[in-house]
């Protein structure tokens, strides 16, 4: 009996969900002028607390998540999520304290800040960082404000071009031209890695930075790091680090040290905090020295061993949102480093690229492989071969993955590869996990030899099946709405 | 090394670079990275803790902080101690819900997506709007994107924003704006309410938006009507309202005054204030605008057997098909804030949300009028309050701060740096929270000082 009903479907009248204590002082219906007042009341649902809470569980149920299954969905890092940071975050230190109360008050969530900060700062090889952007994309915009700031300071506002590769995240450009920026796109050469030629013929004095994914969306390690960043620099750009696959390169390479000159984090993929389901997440941003007066407002100091905010800070951005970030996040990063320590998130990496390369290399062999060569942590699988010879597509194949108890890899991204289905295990997988996942992705293969009408029928065994999406955007049914 | 979070042994590692035919993790890293960026040295980090240590050491510092609810909180300013039904953390810890992602696969998705499709559902229910997205960052920056969404729908530059808006959501509205060029006018206050005639001085064909807050900044409940009713000055101008989500158990929906874009802060509904986030924003807009919106939309959708359920849908806005052409960069939601905003707006349904609206404005009344009644203090606004209220004292703020937090209380956020000339000032919020008692105990507080 899964019941699968709406909760306005449940509602009755008189039901309720909560209690409040009687009105203790005296009731007065002055207050408001009439036409100021509700007429009717929201039509919310009327069910009781035991009926909301069985909606729910049943509702968690028809999720996949990191915690009931493998969960190898590319570029976001769905790695597990440490328990403890649940509990610490909840301490009422932590989730009862007010962003108004005064700094004496909150010395312990400014060192934590402060820390994290420095911590941050040590892992990427960057002098100072912000932790204020609620997201990896929110983190980026703020970057780019961060790169405008920049040289309208420097009186080169004529700078209006952001190279992106193409195989990018769809985030930065959006990014791009949220900050009122215009995006240069410019290839991948045979090797999966950016063309030089091409961006040299890009780099002029319009061009007021680059954004780097790197290791790339391929997965692979941009190998003329060092020359894009002189190049660069030497047009008088600056150099932005997106750190989706920052799971990568912890202890083995910072982008600081490379010569970037931003970079932001995403706390939710290479720190173990939760994704939530789509959020909250956390996306700092670090900056070399000749931008930390640019960053946000405020920023954790310390004076005498005393925490404070500093909001004099006359050529800041100014703020990207309410108060200081997402703190709860921050203090489960906080958690997740302390506890790994250097040698730690280091082997973090090497497992996480260890992981892949073996995915990789087992799979290499049903499946087409555009990019053949050690990747880092995850690596982009093709469809190609078995749509040219089975006509079953990369949709096909990932939706058998769900019969198995398997989340797929994001498919269909980066651009760049036909069919593509880009895999990233992360470093919280055993052999044992990555030994079925490649036998699974092995009978699809043959299946798609064998029955490939089958596939094409696939998922049967989950809560729903596929979905017409495209009678959904035609005639968007966007909330529930009582028959007539 | 073995580590509790990394289930593979050596022998697994040896397996598995054995099957590359690699004979040490630092052969694969050599033919990855390019020797000259290999960072050589070991990152300078604290050593590393074990679970206990790590629970002893954070319990340490939080033991440092003294937490709102330990004091009698009168702090409000977008983020306020509302009570929080106990049901709500049983529902959020579920892990199902917390460490899945973005529902990119329908199928094994359900329980998010249909928990967004009842957020936006219950959202336009408060609102009175036509349609909601899955949520936002937070209030301050939902204000941020509702003001390019309206300059991009109106393909106008011109935004007129009353300062009687959060201070915090205004400068937002600024570092945004900066980036894109937009002009910014902000609309001083008359006695703590918008000044509608140099408001509407400011209205012209160019606008593309009015912004204005109800309960404001200060707490007063603003007419909407007469700010509504200055669209019409502009040609394609449209009106943007923040709104607090608990008055509106009590207030005037904006669908009820013409109102195109509706968001806030969405902390006061189930959400604990943890320092200012993880927190949402919520976003409402009119059928007509939805494909301007920024933000996840979940849809209702039928599968191949014509069972119900929902789908990621109108994707066509996002970044991650339309890339530079996207109505925002926004690719997330904060689903889980929202998920706990959903839990409590269903515990509370269509009596509670009432209740708990009028328990805010007749306590929060009833403490204005006796702080109003106290010698050195008093009501600087006329106006109707909502939970919160200015109040003028006749010595700095900082005085009284001090006194009254070795009382034990948090006594209101002082004025003066959002606003010049307000240094005795300070803003009191009363949530259903607070009791009798407590108010009349931090009124003898402020007579005491």
């Amino acid at each position: 009996m899964k019941d699968r009903d709406l909760i306005f479907e449940k509602s009755r009248p008189g039901k309720i969900g909560y209690s409040l204590p009687e009105l203790d002082v005296p009731q007065k219906d002055d207050i408001l002028p009439d036409n100021l007042k509700r007429k009717e009341s929201a039509p919310l649902p009327e069910v009781a607390e035991g009926e909301v809470i069985r909606h729910y569980i049943n509702l968690s149920q028809l999720n996949h998540s990191v915690d009931n299954g493998f969960y190898p969905l590319g570029s976001c890092t769905m790695k597990y999520n440490p328990k403890i940071n649940e509990d610490i975050s909840r301490l009422p230190g932590f989730a009862e304290l007010h962003p108004y109360q005064s700094e004496d008050m909150v010395q312990g969530a400014l060192k934590i800040m402060a820390e994290l900060e420095k911590y941050l700062c040590e892992i990427g090889g960057m002098d100072r960082v912000t932790l204020q952007p609620a997201a990896g994309a929110h983190g980026e915009l703020t970057g780019l404000m961060l790169i405008r700031a920049y040289h309208k300071h420097r009186g080169q506002d004529q700078r209006k071009k952001i190279i992106i590769p193409d195989s990018g995240h769809g985030t930065n450009p959006a990014s791009v031209t949220m900050c009122g920026y215009e995006t240069v796109e410019i290839p991948s050469d045979e090797k999966g890695c950016i063309d030089l030629e091409a961006l040299k013929e890009v780099l002029d004095d319009k061009v007021a930075g680059i954004m780097l994914t790197n290791p790339n969306t391929l997965g692979f390690y941009e190998e003329n790091v060092s020359e894009i960043c002189r190049l660069v620099h030497e047009a008088g750009g600056l150099l932005y680090f997106d750190g989706a696959n920052a799971n990568a390169i912890m202890g083995y390479s910072r982008p600081g040290d490379m010569g970037f000159d931003i970079l932001h984090f995403n706390l939710h993929k290479t720190f173990g905090t939760p994704h939530g389901g789509g959020g909250p997440g956390s996306g700092p941003v670090g900056v070399k020295d000749k931008l930390v007066p640019f960053l946000p407002n405020p920023m954790v100091e310390e004076e005498d061993g005393k925490y404070f905010l500093d909001y004099d800070r006359p050529q800041s951005i100014g703020r990207v949102r309410s108060f200081y970030g997402n703190f709860g996040v921050l203090v489960k990063a906080f958690t997740y480093i302390r506890m790994m320590g250097a040698k730690g998130l280091k082997q973090v990496s090497e497992d996480a690229v260890l992981n892949a390369n073996y995915i990789m290399e087992k799979l290499s062999k049903s499946y087409y492989l555009k990019y053949h060569r050690n990747c880092m942590h995850e690596f982009v699988l093709s469809g190609k071969k078995q749509k040219d010879e089975h006509g079953v597509t990369t949709t096909d194949i990932v939706k058998n993955l769900l019969d198995h108890g398997i989340h797929p890899p994001t498919v269909y991204f980066p651009l760049i590869v036909e069919e593509a289905m880009m895999i990233e295990p992360t470093e919280t997988e055993s052999k044992e996990t990555l030994d079925k996942f490649i036998e699974v992705m092995e009978k699809i293969a043959k299946m798609a030899e064998e029955d490939p009408e089958k596939l094409k029928e696939a998922p049967f065994t989950t809560p729903v099946r596929r979905l017409d999406e495209a009678s959904a955007a035609r005639n968007p049914i966007l909330k529930w709405e009582p028959e007539e | 090394m073995n580590h509790q979070f990394l289930p593979n042994n050596e022998d697994s590692r040896r397996e598995m670079l054995e099957s590359l035919g690699l004979s040490s993790i630092e052969e694969l890293f050599g033919c990855c990275i390019p020797a000259n960026v290999r960072f050589k040295g070991n990152l300078e980090l604290p050593k590393p803790l074990s679970e206990m240590e790590a629970k002893k050491l954070l319990t340490q510092i939080a033991n440092v902080n003294r937490p709102a609810s330990s004091m009698v909180s009168f702090l409000g300013g977008g983020v306020a101690d509302h009570y929080i039904p106990s049901a709500i953390d049983h529902i959020v810890s579920r892990s199902e819900f917390y460490t899945a992602y973005t529902p990119y696969q329908a199928e094994v998705s359900q329980g998010t997506l249909q928990n967004i499709f009842e957020f936006q559902s219950l959202i336009c229910m408060l609102t009175g709007m036509d349609v909601a997205n899955a949520s936002m960052y937070d209030g301050a920056s939902a204000l941020a994107e509702a003001v390019l969404m309206a300059s991009a729908a109106s393909r106008q530059d011109k935004i007129v924003i009353s300062q009687t808006v959060n201070p915090q959501y205004r400068e937002t509205v600024q570092t945004y704006a900066k980036a894109t060029g937009l002009e910014i006018i902000e609309i001083p206050h008359k006695d703590g309410q918008t000044d509608l005639e140099a408001m509407e001085k400011e209205i012209d064909d160019k606008t593309a938006a009015i912004a204005f807050q109800s309960p404001n900044f200060f707490g007063i409940i603003e007419d909407p009507f007469p700010i509504s009713k200055l669209k019409e000055k502009g040609k394609k101008t449209l009106l943007i309202s923040v709104v607090d989500p608990l008055s509106l158990g009590v207030l005037v929906p904006p669908g009820d005054y013409d109102c195109d874009i509706v968001l806030g802060e969405g902390q006061p509904l189930g959400n604990p204030i943890s320092f200012g986030g993880p927190h949402l924003g919520f976003f409402a807009a009119t059928d007509k605008l939805t494909r301007k919106m920024p933000g996840r939309l979940i849809g209702q959708a039928k599968d191949v057997d014509g069972k119900r359920g929902f789908v990621m849908t109108l994707q066509t806005r996002e970044q991650h098909i339309r890339r530079h052409r996207a109505t925002s960069n926004i690719c997330t939601n904060q689903a889980l804030n929202a998920l706990a905003a959903a839990a409590y707006l269903n515990l509370m349904g269509k009596k509670g949300i009432q209740e708990v609206g009028q328990q805010c404005l007749q306590k929060a009344n009833y403490l204005k009028e006796k702080i109003d009644n106290l010698p050195g203090y008093s009501i600087p606004f006329d106006g109707p309050i909502f939970k919160e209220f200015a109040v003028k004292a006749n010595r700095p703020f900082e005085e009284i701060q001090k006194v009254l937090v070795e009382k034990g209380f948090l006594p209101g956020i002082h004025l003066q740096p959002y606003f010049d000339g307000m240094d005795d000032w300070f803003l009191v919020c009363v949530t259903e929270n607070r009791t009798r008692e407590e108010m009349d105990r931090f009124a003898a507080g402020l007579e005491g000082v």
